[in-house]
């Protein structure tokens, strides 16, 4: 009796005696380089392709063990992984938990908890594709370049239109610029605003009856001493201390 | 007379920097130099000269903002060598988020990030935006009114394409993607 060969390698439940033609394991199978992926999703589907597994009926715990052998061996090697990462891998622990837990006869019609991901993952893998083919797609200053005229004798006398938005982002560098020229002064509060309010209860107090709004105001305190005395206006009415009512055309401040 | 006006749109083209549709061609040619014609000549022109320069090293293509003059892809090889400073890479990260904006317009920011799994980076929104290849089209009426973006006619203009239905097609586009088309060109007729 003809003994029969050993499997080589048994992919979903099939045996297979002889390698693929096209079979080819590069001599750094194992090493990864996080450059070559944009992403978890990216590393997943590069996985899954390795694996020959299909995304559509994605078996959780080997994809997982891989995923997370790959991280700790890139953690290993000191490589800053993005948080992104992390979040898949928690998403992965997340659903292979879920599997593993005894399904509610009731609920019958519960989403696989893998559908969510393998349908992020196709749509990631139509979007890489797309942008592979554009990749190729003949493009201005690499397959073909466009006629350029420039006018190097003549004046220019059209101006483009400059948009709102270009001038404020021309703005916004000056002011940058300026600021790096600036040193930084930590300067006094002059007049604050909880003196303020102490010294408008005391003359409110001491004057005993409503008093003109703009008696309140010392003009010698400036423009500063203005706003900080109209804070403390406010922020007296806003406690109900104070009530502030129009009498012949002066409003008139009081206490309550 | 016909070869005048054939002359001088060949001319017009060549100097302008930006493709010029025949509508503007027909503007520049009224209102501009005072030569009345009809959409009808100026397309019989622009049809003469892309017949004629066919084959050429030089052809007048039609592109989504208008007509232009470029090289030939054939020679894309040769003219790389020659201004190799100046051809502009596209990082695989920066592509691929190219691509989910023209195939998935109108999109927000974190839609983008969802579909890439991965964060970001305002380096590559910025560099797109400056590039004009995408831009913010409106904001979405939910909290915080994210911005969404589209893609422009100089991104279609760059890869040579004269509309959105002209990419390739790898899967559906979007169904808001034409109506975004259309708000594109309102706004430039506009």
């Amino acid at each position: 009796m003809e003994q029969q060969d050993l499997p080589l390698a048994i992919v979903r439940g099939e045996n297979y005696t002889e390698k693929p033609n096209d079979l080819y394991i590069p001599e750094d199978a194992l090493e990864i380089h996080l450059d070559a992926f944009e992403g978890p999703l990216d590393l997943l589907l590069y996985l899954i392709k390795k694996q020959k597994f299909d995304i559509a009926d994605l078996p959780i715990a080997p994809i997982s063990i891989q995923y997370f052998r790959y991280i700790e061996q890139l953690e290993q090697q000191d490589i800053d992984l993005s948080s992104d990462y992390l979040v898949m891998a928690a998403t992965l622990a997340h659903i292979k938990s879920r599997l593993l837990l005894p399904k509610p006869a009731i609920e019958e019609d519960e989403e696989d908890p893998r559908a969510e991901l393998v349908r992020r993952l196709q749509e990631y893998q139509r979007i890489k594709h797309a942008s592979e083919v554009m990749e190729s797609l003949p493009r201005e200053e690499r397959d073909f370049f466009v006629s350029a005229v420039i006018n190097e004798h003549v004046e220019p006398r059209a101006f483009e239109e400059v948009s709102l938005n270009e001038l404020v982002v021309a703005f916004q560098k000056i002011l940058k610029k300026q600021a790096a020229f600036e040193h930084h002064h930590i300067q006094r509060e002059a007049i604050a605003t909880h003196d303020k309010i102490e010294y408008l209860l005391l003359i409110l107090t001491n004057e005993n009856k409503p008093m003109p709004l703009n008696e309140l105001f010392n003009v010698e305190e400036g423009r500063q001493g203005a706003v900080v005395t109209f804070l403390a206006v406010l922020e007296l009415l806003k406690l109900q201390k104070i009530n502030c009512l129009e009498y012949n055309g002066i409003l008139e401040v009081s206490l309550i | 007379m016909s070869e005048h006006i054939k002359g001088l749109v060949e001319a017009i083209l060549f100097s302008h920097s930006q493709p010029l549709s025949s509508q503007k061609l027909k503007q520049l040619l009224s209102e501009n130099i005072g030569i009345a014609v009809s959409s009808q000549q100026i397309k019989l022109a622009i049809n003469q000269l892309v017949n004629d320069y066919d084959g050429r090293g030089v052809n007048l293509i039609s592109v989504a903002n208008g007509y232009r003059f470029q090289t030939a892809n054939r020679f894309k090889d040769e003219l790389t060598s020659l201004h190799q400073e100046k051809s502009t890479k596209i990082s695989p990260a920066m592509m691929e988020t190219l691509a989910t904006i023209a195939y998935k317009q109108p999109i927000t920011r974190s839609e983008i990030e969802e579909i890439r799994g991965v964060a970001l980076s305002s380096y590559i929104i910025k560099t797109l935006s400056e590039r004009q290849w995408i831009k913010v089209i409106g904001h979405r009426e939910v909290p915080g009114r994210p911005a969404i973006y589209g893609t422009t006619k100089i991104f279609l203009s760059y890869f040579g394409l004269q509309s959105l239905k002209q990419l390739p097609e790898v899967m559906p586009i979007s169904h808001s993607t034409v109506e975004v088309e259309d708000i594109n060109i309102k706004e430039t007729e506009a």
